[in-house]
């Protein structure tokens, strides 16, 4: 078995038998986007307009969430040390754990937005049209967490350091994904400018995210 | 028998076989009675024949309720009398309960469509209803991580517990703001308001699901004392093979 | 096949841990490094490993496959040991070979180390001892010449220790290199001694 199908086995396996595995994100998806509207109060028109917001907001704190332990654990039991002595890149190795970490994270995330989407009143039409930019997006959302989880196992520190990191890389992927979205609702300005270049802000980040975050693993971590 | 000798897992067991066919008959009578019932009720002269989800969504969101109520119940039992099946019975209630509260969500929202023109708004009645499916969600999502059995089972208690507020709320919230939803008809002060066609069948369609929800709980609990007897004999088992490698 | 280390100088944490190290291994010798806590014996195994970088001096491997890193053809033995607790014994040591590019049969590994009846058991299950024998099974079912050993018989009883020594020797036989770190004897007769801080 190659070490690509082996790497990626091995933590789809683990997310599976640990902690509840995909539905965790997705059920914590479920609750942050219900917290909105308790908020913000029921004003379903409103909600229909920065609907798309909150379901972006919520897919990347969803996201976040898992990251945090992407390296941790690794590194904790001694793995991570034989992980970069392997024959495989560490570019590569890193990239497949991401692999590993948006099927069963991000993946439900955006099987589940439709159905939050309708709670939230947003467009019956717009939902599959929602959930293609959430498919192009999420992947930019976990790679580029990378670098944060990268950083977060070299420095030793957890949690909130990570989001402070992460967050404000993902700011054109917010933006150009909510952008992708409101145009496939209200209409006028067209679909296609803004979620080609959230394919391409996702393409770019693919390469970029794991090269960040091994150069980080391999320099912090002595 | 006294309650108290039920306590015994082994006995419980005893008495759920010899019990459990008998409940499965009760319960397929009452929905076959039931059923006939329904179909000849009358329809609405609004709503047609749509009014009959009500005799699903009615009782699931009873039920749903009822499901909180007996974990609250069975998280008394584990806190306060420590029962030792207490925690089996609050496990096993939990996914039952949150089925008929997503089945009330989902039936309600289906209903709501033709009706009110919307599949979900953020009034009182639904909101507290979601909130008790994610209430139950997250007492599940504890039952999940939880290593071993006993683990999760004081933590979910307490969270069953503090639950139990949400239901006052979720009964009284259509009387206390003004809402889309259909204000109390069956539970009210000086007696119910639907018409006795639609609400003895509602009725007999609420009793049956209830039978129903105390087979499948009945039946849930002896396979969660099965599964920690398997689970037990694993770790025996184990255990013998560490000590001979060793 | 040597391994050459040539005044070697090892920086942890801004403070310098050793300097002026050297050493030269020939295939099927052993070397064990020696020296009081802190003195920097495992800063040299994850030096030689390519986890923690040279400061000073050269080292080279001369005579294995020249554009592989040394890391790719050594084994790395550390404190921990790399184990899932949520994986069983078998998928453990299957991830390793598939990952490392092995195709050796994860069985006669497991064998090797007796631990072939608790293949298909939880890792969590398992004793120190027994995760510390399911690493050195990774060191038997993928081959590479240079093992780095970091105080291996720590946690074993004393047959575990007679296995370890007869995987080392057959090891050594075969052509391969051990740099291990110990305290005291670890059961290679003829190794050299390399101490440090003895300044």
């Amino acid at each position: 078995m190659s070490a690509f199908a082996s790497l990626l086995g091995r933590d789809m396996r683990l997310s599976v038998r640990v902690g509840g595995g995909a539905l965790m994100g997705a059920l914590f998806f479920l609750v942050v986007v219900s917290m909105i509207p308790f908020a913000i109060g029921p004003d379903l028109a409103l909600l229909a307009r920065i609907g798309p917001a909150i379901l972006w907001l919520g897919a990347l704190l969803a996201s976040l969430l898992a990251l945090d332990r992407l390296f941790a654990t690794d590194y904790e039991d001694g793995s991570l040390d034989l992980l970069m002595m392997g024959g495989m890149p560490l570019e590569l190795a890193v990239a497949t754990k991401a692999i590993a970490h948006w099927i069963t994270t991000g993946l439900p995330l955006v099987i589940i937005a439709p159905l939050l989407g309708l709670m939230l009143n947003v467009d019956l039409h717009a939902l599959e049209w929602l959930a293609l930019t959430l498919a192009a997006g999420t992947p930019a959302l976990t790679f580029l967490g990378l670098i944060g989880a990268a950083l977060s196992v070299a420095l030793r520190r957890g949690g909130l350091l990570l989001a402070v990191l992460v967050l404000p890389l993902t700011v054109p992927v917010l933006i150009f994904g909510v952008a992708a979205t409101n145009a496939a609702i209200v209409g006028p300005a067209p679909f296609g400018p803004p979620f080609t270049i959230l394919c391409a802000l996702s393409l770019a980040s693919l390469v970029l995210g794991p090269i960040a975050a091994a150069a980080v693993l391999r320099h912090g971590l002595e | 028998m006294p309650v108290i000798d039920l306590a015994n897992p082994t006995r419980f067991l005893n008495v759920v076989n010899r019990v459990l066919p008998w409940l499965i008959a009760a319960t397929l009578i009452l929905f076959v009675i039931g059923l006939y019932r329904v179909m000849n009720a009358p329809d609405d002269y609004q709503q047609g024949a749509t009014v009959k989800i009500m005799f699903l969504h009615v009782p699931a969101a009873w039920l749903g309720m009822f499901g909180w109520g007996l974990m609250s119940i069975a998280a008394l039992g584990t806190l306060v009398w420590r029962h030792p099946l207490a925690d089996v019975a609050g496990k096993a209630a939990a996914p039952i309960g949150a089925a008929f509260t997503f089945i009330c969500l989902v039936t309600g929202s289906l209903w709501g469509r033709p009706t009110w023109g919307t599949y979900w708004v953020w009034d009182a009645r639904l909101t507290s209803m979601l909130v008790l499916l994610l209430l139950y969600l997250g007492v599940l999502a504890l039952y999940w991580t939880a290593e071993e059995p006993g683990r999760g089972a004081r933590a979910a208690a307490v969270l069953s517990l503090v639950g139990a507020v949400n239901l006052p709320i979720i009964k009284f919230s259509v009387d206390w703001w003004n809402t889309l939803h259909q204000p109390a008809s069956v539970f009210r002060m000086g007696g119910s308001s639907i018409d006795p066609a639609l609400l003895t069948p509602l009725l007999i369609m609420a009793l049956a699901f209830t039978l129903l929800f105390l087979t499948l709980h009945l039946a849930v609990m002896r396979n969660e004392i099965l599964r920690r007897r398997v689970r037990s004999m694993r770790l025996l088992q184990a255990q013998k093979l560490v000590e001979a490698s060793a | 096949m040597e391994l050459q280390g040539d005044q070697l100088a090892c920086n942890r944490g801004g403070r310098e841990v050793f300097s002026g190290v050297c050493f030269n291994l020939l295939a099927g010798e052993a070397l064990v490094v020696t020296g009081r806590n802190g003195a920097g014996k495992s800063s040299l195994l994850r030096m030689v490993a390519g986890l923690v970088r040279v400061a000073a001096g050269q080292l080279a491997l001369k005579g294995g496959a020249p554009d592989i890193p040394i890391a790719e053809q050594a084994h790395y033995l550390g404190h921990l040991d790399a184990m899932k607790p949520a994986l069983t014994v078998g998928e453990n040591l299957q991830f390793w070979t598939g990952f490392l590019g092995a195709r050796r049969d994860t069985t006669s590994a497991l064998e090797a180390v007796d631990l072939a009846p608790l293949a298909d058991l939880p890792a969590a299950y398992l004793s120190a001892g027994q995760r510390r024998r399911l690493s050195i099974s990774r060191l038997v079912a993928v081959p590479r010449p240079i093992w780095l050993l970091d105080e291996p018989t720590s946690s074993l009883d004393a047959p575990s220790q007679t296995r370890l020594a007869q995987l080392m020797r057959e090891h050594l036989r075969t052509g391969g290199m051990i740099i291990a770190a110990a305290h005291g004897a670890i059961g290679l007769e003829r190794a050299r001694e390399l101490k440090l801080g003895s300044a």
